[in-house]
């Protein structure tokens, strides 16, 4: 009986210490594209803003064991799945960041319910993930294709824009993009006279943009992101698209894109963005911190932006006594507390798992307004948090009580 | 305008003229391809980084020297096709003799490493290329608006493309270099140096990339992956038209732009695989390509 007790007393202490371990430590994985057209948007630079988030937050400082993985999930939903199970499963991970690519993002949400870990997705942007596939886990931080509609095809078809045409890259972001901003076209009065798809990665926009310029449309709605906007916005400009009265809407561009693209060819483009660097004192001293250490000295995009701004508030549930090993729990608590960080200021989370915080309809400048480096665009107009994200009220999302 | 398939014929021409341009491109790339597996029976995979190169190449000398596109479209070439040679003595050259697969390994190899440096140092997303001011503008054919670089493009590389063909099929140094192909021995025996004659051809055959690279950075991003995508096309053109056959290279390139713009048209979520699946169909039909002698 003894021995009994004593080997019991053991083992309890062999399965308690690893408990106790686990407490203080949180393991980050940093899931986005590492190599493809997406590289600039996320990339090294959200590995970079997660690092700065653990060191901004002093946690270790605290006596916590923080750790940062990255991986390239290569925009394909299936290495994307096995680097997820392979962290959840060799214990290398708590909670996932960034997810830039919809695909990737929908089915490593699945994963993360189902292993009951966190799923923080900034670079993600199709609205489903705060829709009709939300989950207790996850939280969309940053954007979303309603935001993304909402501002800028708001704008433009407000501004005289009635019909357009789409030119969308051929997955599930083009598709709800396309979605989303079509909704928004034809509640302010617009239409859709038709679309036409171009896969992911692809180099030439010609024949696209042909068609688009066939369709006599006002606005061309460019439903794409990353290098393949870069591309048929460079091109539009070769056909003489945008000379001839119709105006190009990048319905998804970052400021890395504009970098790429040069204010020549980018000038005068409205783009909508929840984050820029540019806005207000806080933003900047966040942006400066970043581009001391960011490749070519970049500032962040809102995708990196948001990576940092969300694991600010993720490490602020874990100290506030959300247990780690309980992801429902921890996003749970992230929901009840209010965010503040310097990149993204006072904001909150519903309970659809959408971030809620405004968005900035940008104008590109033009080269002669440039005075310093990375100053690409100014403030249109600001659409307040309330107004700036799909209301409750329409959401499909089962999480929401109506 | 008389409607066909669902579309008018107007937009028909529009598509075919831009598949037309699209085909240059991949004339010019398998073009450099074919010469090289045809004599020096490489399967060059570092072709894509090589026309990336040509266009990073055209990038710096703007950049850095600020030498503009005209003196950029011969001096990439000579840049990266030197290079090609240097990569040919000090690497390429060990594996002759051997199964191409060694050959193709070392390529590939060479092609991730050159991309992974590119974008390490110069990022994703790639850098502008100005259009050069003669060519700005286009015409209005009716039918399309014809920016004028493309038609540069198409009239420019059939005019290479040709000259290329002329060059090994009908000259006496092609026909120096098709026999050291088919008998180095012999052809040593002419007092031929067939070693360097294999580097230089691989030097030209690396050239011809570098050069639709320079032609492809004013339309499309110069960015280090630029030749990651194309090059899988580019070697399915390659095998249609049969590996190793310039000609069949140079028409087949055109011919699948030419398909590629329709299916555009027609059903665009294929635009991409259309090409694979006419490569499959060759195959299944004519094993050694369209183009190609039967083994």
């Amino acid at each position: 009986m003894k021995h009994i007790l004593q080997a019991g007393a053991a083992l309890a202490l062999i399965l308690a210490v690893p408990a106790l371990a686990q407490e203080k430590t949180i393991r980050i994985g940093v899931l986005t594209d590492m190599s493809g057209p997406y590289a600039d948007v996320g990339g090294a630079g959200s590995t970079l803003a997660a690092e700065l988030a653990v060191e901004d937050s002093g946690i270790k400082a605290r006596g916590w064991t923080v750790s940062v993985v990255s991986a390239d999930h290569q925009n394909k939903v299936d290495v994307a799945s096995n680097v997820t199970r392979e962290w959840f499963d060799q214990g290398k991970a708590d909670v996932i960041v960034d997810t830039l690519n919809s695909g990737v993002a929908l089915a490593v949400s699945q994963i993360v319910k189902e292993k009951n870990k966190v799923l923080l997705n900034s670079g993600a942007a199709s609205s489903d993930l705060t829709g009709k596939s939300c989950s207790p886990n996850t939280i969309a931080w940053t954007y979303d294709t309603f935001s993304q509609a909402n501002g800028t095809g708001r704008a433009l078809t407000k501004a005289g824009g009635d019909s357009w045409y789409f030119i969308t890259a051929d997955y599930a972001f083009g598709k709800a993009l396309e979605r989303d901003t079509t909704a928004v076209v034809t509640a302010n009065g617009g239409k859709v006279l038709g679309d036409t798809m171009a896969p992911l990665n692809n180099a030439d926009f010609s024949s696209q943009l042909l068609q688009a310029q066939a369709s006599k449309a006002k606005v061309i709605g460019l439903a794409n992101a990353g290098a393949d906007s870069v591309n048929s916005i460079k091109q539009a400009a070769e056909f003489g698209i945008t000379q001839s009265g119709q105006k190009l809407a990048a319905l998804l561009i970052f400021i890395s894109d504009v970098h790429a693209l040069g204010l020549k060819a980018a000038q005068g483009l409205e783009f909508t963005e929840t984050y820029y660097w540019d806005v207000n004192d806080q933003t900047r001293a966040f942006a400066d911190r970043f581009s001391k250490r960011s490749k070519n000295a970049a500032k962040p995009t809102m995708v990196q932006a948001g990576v940092y701004s969300s694991l600010r508030h993720y490490l602020k549930a874990v100290e506030a006594g959300a247990p780690v090993a309980d992801g429902a729990g921890v996003v749970a608590r992230m929901k009840s507390l209010p965010t503040d960080d310097q990149a993204f200021g006072k904001g909150s989370i519903r309970e659809d798992g959408r971030k809620i915080h405004p968005a900035y309809l940008l104008q590109v400048k033009k080269p002669e307004e440039s005075k310093y480096p990375w100053d690409y665009a100014r403030i249109v107009a600001t659409i307040p948090a309330e107004e700036a994200f799909r209301p409750l009220s329409q959401s499909e999302c089962p999480l929401v009580k109506k | 305008m008389i409607p066909l398939l669902g579309i008018t014929t107007q937009a028909l021409f529009a598509q075919l003229l831009l598949g037309l341009i699209n085909g240059a491109f991949y004339a010019l790339l398998s073009l450099g391809l074919a010469v090289i597996f045809g004599m020096l029976n490489i399967v060059n995979f570092a072709h894509g980084a090589l026309y990336m190169m040509g266009a990073f190449f055209a990038w710096f000398l703007l950049h850095y020297f600020e030498i503009g596109y005209w003196p950029a479209l011969v001096l990439a070439p000579l840049g990266v096709g030197l290079l090609g040679m240097v990569i040919e003595r000090t690497m390429l050259h060990r594996l002759a003799g051997l199964d191409p697969i060694y050959g193709l390994l070392l390529t590939f190899g060479i092609a991730l490493i050159v991309q992974g440096l590119f974008q390490n140092a110069y990022g994703a997303s790639g850098m502008p290329y100005p259009m050069p001011d003669l060519l700005k503008g286009g015409q209005n054919l009716g039918f399309m608006y014809l920016p004028n670089y493309r038609a540069w493009v198409v009239v420019f590389s059939i005019a290479v493309c040709l000259a290329t063909w002329f060059a090994i099929e009908k000259t006496r140094l092609g026909a120096t270099l098709r026999a050291a192909t088919e008998n180095p021995e012999l052809t040593r025996a002419f007092g031929v140096n067939v070693p360097r004659l294999i580097t230089l051809t691989y030097g030209f055959g690396v050239a011809l990339a570098a050069l639709a690279g320079v032609l492809a950075a004013p339309i499309y991003q110069v960015r280090p992956l630029m030749g990651a995508d194309f090059i899988i096309v580019v070697f399915a053109v390659v095998v249609i038209g049969g590996m190793g056959s310039i000609m069949g290279s140079i028409l087949t390139g055109f011919l699948l732009g030419l398909v590629e713009g329709l299916t555009k048209v027609f059903y665009p979520q294929a635009a991409n695989v259309v090409v694979f699946v006419i490569m499959v169909l060759v195959l299944l039909v004519k094993p050694a390509g369209l183009f190609g002698k039967q083994a």
